[in-house]
């Protein structure tokens, strides 16, 4: 019967047990580690969006649990004229502020990216818009807009374009409020805008314009030719975020106008707001804050779609 | 005439005198290397005539043109870049047809060129595709093809190979050798590598310190350097330095100090008049260094200590000490020797140079 490794005392073969070590299968330690984030995506975005469906398709008010009405809610919203106006308005706000943000943006990269004496520093203090909290910010603002104590108005006076006392009215006016609410989005952007295309314009490396200067490109040319191309990947993915963050701006509209004067600056978010916990009518503003997401859903696989094809370019 | 004459050329950034007047002249088709450790000055000398650096002092002219303002694009030079540069976003046939368009050739004419370099360059199956689906050699060629379809007067090349596996660069240097051959258009080369240097140079010029050291042509820096740091770059294994004091005894002069008592041959002697009873340093390149034999003569041969020998096949590189200074000899490959072994080296007595122990220039 003894085989003949047996047969040598103390000389066999001897097959290592490996020790019980579950962590060191990948498939449990993965759970384990995908568990918290798991557990914080159900309570804190899906959660809510599900809550925020169940909301939208029911009659509830402050107070009142209300019953299943089925689109009601949204059918109600297609008749609404504020309805329309906010998403005219929300288009033309991310429309108009975006251009502008990446216009600014990129001309302050390029800046930016050059060597000069106190760069370090400059580029630190580009950044001071987008530290300021939003809301302190927007009260600073508020106040330069007052139409009264404004310093615009009083700049305004002192160049001699605008009389004593016939200030303008920047937040009064439906048209003037608007761009005043764009002005402080676009200038609370740009950092974010200037300090990413930077970054963007730094792994590109300077020898490709030397080269193109070699080669006989002007300095419009190497931009248009060579940098405007590399840097589009950063671009566009910088463009997406920022597209996002103020499809859904809340603080700035919230701060300054309120919405108004008379619904003429509100947005997505504020109107939400304003149906659902100032008026208390919680299913319509559910119903308002939801009807944004498809049109932001399709904004972003558009701009995906784009990504995908200029990295794979 | 495209020659290249840089005139006083000197180049001062905020803290630093990178370049301290140069002067060199670049006849039409000659293919000049700077070569130099890492910042001599050779690069930025080499950016300075491409238009890149501004200079500080000095002139530069490409043909009978001065050039210092005058942009890049303006100076009709090429220009290859360490990291080859080439445009990512674009196929490699833009890439060479880049510089064409800016200076709106025709289409036809662009196409003709740019197949002419790709054949040249042997990158034909590769015109489509981008540059990084190419081998570093690969993407090297298409960079050469970028600045030879240009047709341009000068060439500049920033340690073009440097980038490459050592097998490439070898395979590579040959190509440009063969390039230049072929479209003889006046080059300047820009390398830390002196082997680079010597197989390239139609003339090499070696730089330190943004000061030139020497121009000459390869053999002429291998046989009379004109100082100690030019005949220590050039050649490899480096020559050996040994300190020696200058003795006159009757009508020979010696070279000696505890380790060795070496005559000085006769034409140098001459030279040695103000050096007597004084120090000098003595110069001998490791392949005139030999095993001795009853025939070398005393005076012509020195004791050493062997440390590490490594076997090449085609030679031995024998790492010695002799005295105080280490020394390196390049050696038949049958010899047989052990470290800490004492063996006794013959010396090739044409093969001696010396230099002043102080000012370091060759006696």
């Amino acid at each position: 019967m003894a085989t003949t490794e047996m047969s040598v005392p103390g000389g066999g073969i001897i097959v290592g047990k490996p020790k019980w070590r579950p962590l060191e299968s990948e498939g449990n330690l993965a759970m384990l580690l995908l568990l918290p984030t798991i557990a914080l995506l159900l309570m804190f975005i899906a959660y809510p969006f599900m809550r925020g469906i169940l909301l939208a398709v029911t009659n509830s008010k402050v107070g009142v649990i209300g019953d299943f009405v089925g689109f009601e809610n949204f059918a109600r919203l297609l008749k609404d004229p504020i309805f329309h106006a906010v998403v005219y308005n929300t288009f033309l706000y991310t429309f108009v502020t975006t251009v502008f943000k990446l216009i600014l943006g990129l001309w302050l990269a390029l800046l930016l990216n050059r060597d000069f004496k106190f760069k370090a520093f400059t580029r630190a203090f580009i950044l001071l818009p987008f530290i300021v909290p939003t809301v302190l910010a927007c009260f600073a603002w508020k106040w330069m807009f007052d139409p009264t104590f404004s310093v615009l108005n009083w700049m305004l006076f002192k160049l001699g374009v605008v009389a004593a006392g016939a200030g303008v009215n920047w937040l009064g006016d439906g048209d003037l409020a608007m761009l005043s609410i764009m002005i402080v989005n676009i200038w609370r952007g740009v950092p974010f805008f200037a300090i990413s295309l930077m970054a963007g314009l730094q792994t590109i490396s300077p020898d490709l314009g030397e080269a193109a200067a070699i080669d006989g490109a002007k300095p419009l040319q190497r931009f248009w030719y060579i940098t405007w191309p590399l840097l589009m990947p950063v671009t566009m993915v910088v463009v997406l975020f920022s597209v996002i963050q103020t499809f859904s701006d809340f603080q700035i509209v919230y701060v300054m106008t309120g919405g108004g004067p008379a619904n003429a600056t509100h947005l997505f978010a504020t109107y939400a707001y304003q149906l659902g916990v100032g008026t208390g009518l919680l299913s319509q503003g559910a119903a308002v804050s939801l009807a944004m997401f498809p049109l932001l859903f399709g904004i972003v696989i558009f701009q995906l779609m784009y990504i995908r094809r200029v990295e794979t370019r | 005439m495209s020659n290249v004459t840089i005139r006083h050329v000197h180049k001062h950034y905020a803290d630093f005198h990178a370049v301290k007047g140069v002067s060199l002249e670049i006849k039409d088709k000659e293919f000049v290397v700077l070569v130099g450790p890492s910042g001599c000055g050779k690069t930025t000398t080499l950016r300075m005539v491409a238009g890149l650096e501004t200079i500080s002092e000095g002139d530069i002219m490409i043909g009978n043109k001065i050039v210092n303002e005058l942009p890049p694009m303006d100076r009709d030079i090429a220009m290859v870049f360490q990291n080859y540069a080439l445009y990512p976003h674009m196929t490699v046939y833009d890439n060479m047809a880049f510089g064409l368009k800016m200076r709106k050739f025709d289409k036809a004419e662009i196409a003709k060129r740019v197949n002419n370099a790709a054949d040249i360059l042997d990158i034909k199956d590769h015109l489509m595709r981008k540059p990084r689906m190419l081998s570093g050699g690969q993407r090297q060629r298409v960079a050469l093809g970028r600045a030879i379809v240009r047709n341009p007067q000068v060439f500049l090349f920033d340690e073009p190979l440097s980038n490459l596996d050592a097998k490439l660069r070898v395979q590579m240097r040959v190509e440009l050798k063969k390039l230049h051959q072929r479209l003889a258009t006046t080059s300047i080369y820009v390398t830390h590598d002196q082997v680079e240097a010597m197989t390239l140079g139609d003339r090499v010029v070696v730089m330190k310190d943004g000061l030139i050291q020497q121009v000459g042509e390869p053999f002429e820096l291998y046989t009379n350097p004109a100082n100690k740091y030019v005949a220590g770059f050039i050649g490899s294994p480096a020559m050996n330095f040994a300190d020696t004091m200058i003795e006159e005894v009757g009508n020979a002069v010696y070279a000696t100090n505890p380790t060795m008592r070496i005559r000085v041959p006769e034409q140098i002697a001459a030279r040695m008049g103000p050096y007597k009873g004084k120090p000098a340093t003595l110069g001998i390149r490791p392949e005139d260094l030999h095993m001795a034999t009853g025939a070398d003569p005393e005076d012509l041969s020195f004791d050493a200590v062997v440390e590490v020998g490594e076997q090449l096949g085609s030679e031995i590189i024998l790492d010695l000490k002799a005295g105080g200074s280490t020394m390196v000899a390049s050696v038949e490959p049958t010899v047989k020797v052990k470290p800490q072994q004492t063996i006794r080296l013959g010396i090739n007595p044409a093969g001696l140079r010396f230099f002043d122990a102080t000012t370091e220039m060759a006696i």
